[in-house]
């Protein structure tokens, strides 16, 4: 006899007279259990509020977007491009150290470096938010064909080849010779050379993607092509599509930075960030003088950072394996 | 080159081509002769194409080049010359000819192994001899920073994913973010300012000073350092979750065995495809680096050249860069299908 006789034995006592009624149909509980309110997006914005360091970015970015907005408009802001004078000698106020007066100091010709940071950040931001929008829709869509459609990969593998091949530099100096070098001109060439890596990004996962079982399925159901890539292909890879589209500003902010310091950046009445750290860099020697690079620098860093940290949380938290 | 190593850890790569897919393969000893042919027919294949893209590059670049406003080729000296001068100038130049006799005099000459002669960059010098002087510098450089960064990244990244959530991952996460989001021109200036004047190493480059070689060849490093580190990561704890490495685990296998024999070698495959056309294009050079260091290498020359607007100069990188682009893609092609069986190039089946 085993070690559970006993309670075999007397397995009448756990018998209640509950056990043998009739359970009642309730079908308003019932509804309940058929219905699901998950919703995709409430989802990930619920997973990405879990992650404390990404929302406090989130807030600073937000703080700093709308400050850069607001700048020109506070009170006792002085503008980013005129020269200003010392009021005893009547010279240029030429790289004075940050003070109560200059709260950044002012550059070697006597512009405020405050207020110049904050157009230097509105200018990059917007540059920035620009490129990454147009290669994301360029890049997409391009990338999506080039991985789904027979007859175009063959043509469009070639145009990539061709187009990541020729260098940005001379895109660029055409560019600036055709158009003037402005804030227009460098979004294009950016644009023009920039969409090849997304849509190669996208066609890479389309590859993989395009031949799973559930694809075949749809196929096999006739299911026509365009509802296969928008509604099997695409959501499947919104959570690299967010990440590779937040990464986008901080590197068209870093891509601008590059092209200023080549020569072949905006013009120096129009300050942006790569203007300011380019500026900075030639009175890199005089140590005094360094405040010039730093600030910039810094500014540079916490907005390229935050995005960073943003964008791969965020990727994480639309990624719907994470919402359990 | 930066981020991009993450998306690049596809089992199934063909970015030159479409029909590069995984299929399981039956019994790869009994058709190996047969493989071996289709592999020759795809590679020939493939270099065919190639010739064309290059072609097609070349003579875009080319004509963009006629594009350029003529006052760039007469330089400071424009001001002296008069009308009769520049014309007679430009004539020399070539530059008055229709731009097909002009795209078919730099062919034939390609054709026989003349790269042209520079133009304004310096005066009458051969092309291939203004590119042979200073390729050592950036080869070695950037020969050096791949070595260094696969030293330090791949047993960082391997350290962080058996560190996972501790200190030494956090630690590393942050330098990875840092690295990666910043720009670099950012922290190759504060390396370059404070780091010689902490160490009070001289700031310039020096041939003949090795200690001079240090910083450069750290903050290239710097970057390839860490994507390696951060994929190298993210695919250790992604395969250290797979039924394979549970039951390695549960059999006893030891942890060593485990990490050489089984996850490096799977992580191998991808960086298979990558590292040919890495190495290749160390010979670019890193224009940040050599122009703070002065190092008298590859980084800046095409951009001078196209400033200088010496077309003879730009054609020959541009021939130079774009052919070891592509040959990178077809050698990380087939170095992936070497290391990797269940990889086939060459026609596949699929769905579509």
């Amino acid at each position: 006899m085993g070690m559970y006789s006993e309670e075999i034995n007397n397995i009448s006592n756990k018998s209640r007279e509950t056990l043998f009624e009739f359970a009642e149909v309730d079908d308003r509980q019932a509804e309940e259990t058929a219905y699901s309110n998950y919703s995709y997006w409430r989802s990930t914005w619920k997973s990405f509020l879990k992650n404390r360091i990404a929302v406090f970015l989130l807030v600073g970015v937000l703080i700093i977007v709308t400050f850069t907005i607001l700048q020109p408009y506070l009170p006792a802001q002085k503008s980013p491009t005129e020269i200003y004078l010392d009021e005893q000698t009547g010279l240029q106020a030429r790289n004075i150290a940050p003070s109560a007066e200059y709260w950044f100091g002012t550059n070697s010709i006597g512009q405020d470096l405050w207020s110049r940071i904050w157009a230097g950040t509105r200018t990059s931001l917007f540059i920035g938010c620009v490129v990454a929008l147009v290669e994301a829709i360029v890049g997409i869509t391009i990338g999506t064909l080039w991985g789904f459609s027979r007859k175009l990969e063959l043509p469009i593998t070639q145009l990539y080849n061709v187009v990541d091949n020729i260098p940005t530099t001379i895109v660029l100096i055409l560019m600036s010779y055709i158009l003037r070098p402005s804030i227009s001109t460098i979004i294009i060439a950016m644009c023009i050379t920039g969409w090849v890596e997304m849509a190669r990004f996208i066609r890479n996962q389309i590859v993989i993607l395009r031949d799973r079982e559930y694809n075949l399925a749809s196929k096999c159901l006739g299911t026509p092509d365009y509802r296969i890539i928008l509604k099997n292909l695409l959501p499947y890879l919104i959570s690299v599509i967010m990440l590779r589209m937040s990464l986008a500003i901080p590197f068209a902010i870093g891509s601008e930075v590059f092209l200023t310091y080549i020569g072949l950046g905006l013009p120096i009445s129009e300050p942006s960030l790569g203007n300011l750290i380019n500026e900075g860099r030639v009175l890199m020697m005089s140590p005094e003088l360094r405040y010039q690079l730093i600030f910039p620098s810094i500014v540079l860093s916490i907005i390229t950072i935050a995005f960073y940290i943003i964008g791969n949380s965020f990727a994480d938290a639309a990624d719907p394996k994470n919402h359990v | 080159m930066m981020g991009s190593i993450q998306d690049k850890d596809l089992k199934v790569v063909s970015i030159d081509e479409g029909d590069t897919e995984i299929e399981q393969s039956g019994s790869p000893l009994v058709f190996l002769k047969k493989e071996d042919e289709v592999m020759l027919g795809y590679i020939g294949k493939r270099l065919l194409q190639s010739v064309l893209t290059l072609f097609i590059i070349i003579t875009i670049v080319f004509s963009l080049l006629r594009l350029m406003p003529e006052e760039g080729y007469l330089g400071a000296a424009a001001d002296k010359m008069s009308p009769a001068q520049q014309e007679i100038y430009l004539t020399n130049l070539g530059l008055r000819d229709p731009l097909l006799v002009q795209l078919g005099n730099f062919y034939t000459n390609l054709f026989q192994g003349d790269l042209g002669k520079s133009v304004t960059y310096r005066t009458d010098v051969p092309v291939v001899t203004i590119i042979a002087d200073k390729i050592m510098y950036s080869l070695l450089f950037g020969l050096g920073a791949v070595a260094l960064s696969l030293i330090v990244g791949v047993p960082l990244g391997i350290l962080m994913a058996q560190m996972k959530g501790r200190w030494l991952d956090r630690l590393g996460t942050g330098y990875i973010v840092i690295v990666v989001a910043v720009p670099a021109a950012v922290y190759y200036l504060v390396i370059q300012m404070y780091i010689t004047e902490i160490l009070h190493l001289p700031m310039l480059f020096d041939e003949y000073q090795p200690i001079t070689w240090i910083l450069p060849l750290t903050s290239m490093a710097l970057a390839p350092t860490a994507s390696y580190a951060m994929w190298m990561r993210r695919y250790m704890v992604d395969e250290l979750n797979k039924d394979y490495i549970k039951l390695a685990k549960a059999k006893g296998v030891k942890e060593r065995t485990l990490m050489f024999k089984h996850v490096l070698r799977n992580a191998f495959i991808p960086m298979a495809q990558y590292l040919p056309a890495t190495i290749l294009f160390t010979i670019t050079g890193s224009i940040y680096i050599e122009s703070l260091y002065s190092i008298p290498g590859m980084g800046g020359l095409l951009v001078d050249a196209i400033q200088r607007q010496d077309n003879t100069i730009v054609q020959g990188l541009v021939l130079v860069f774009s052919s070891l682009g592509i040959i990178g893609l077809i050698l990380g092609d087939i170095a992936m299908a070497l290391v990797d069986p269940r990889i086939k190039l060459g026609k596949g089946e699929s769905v579509r």
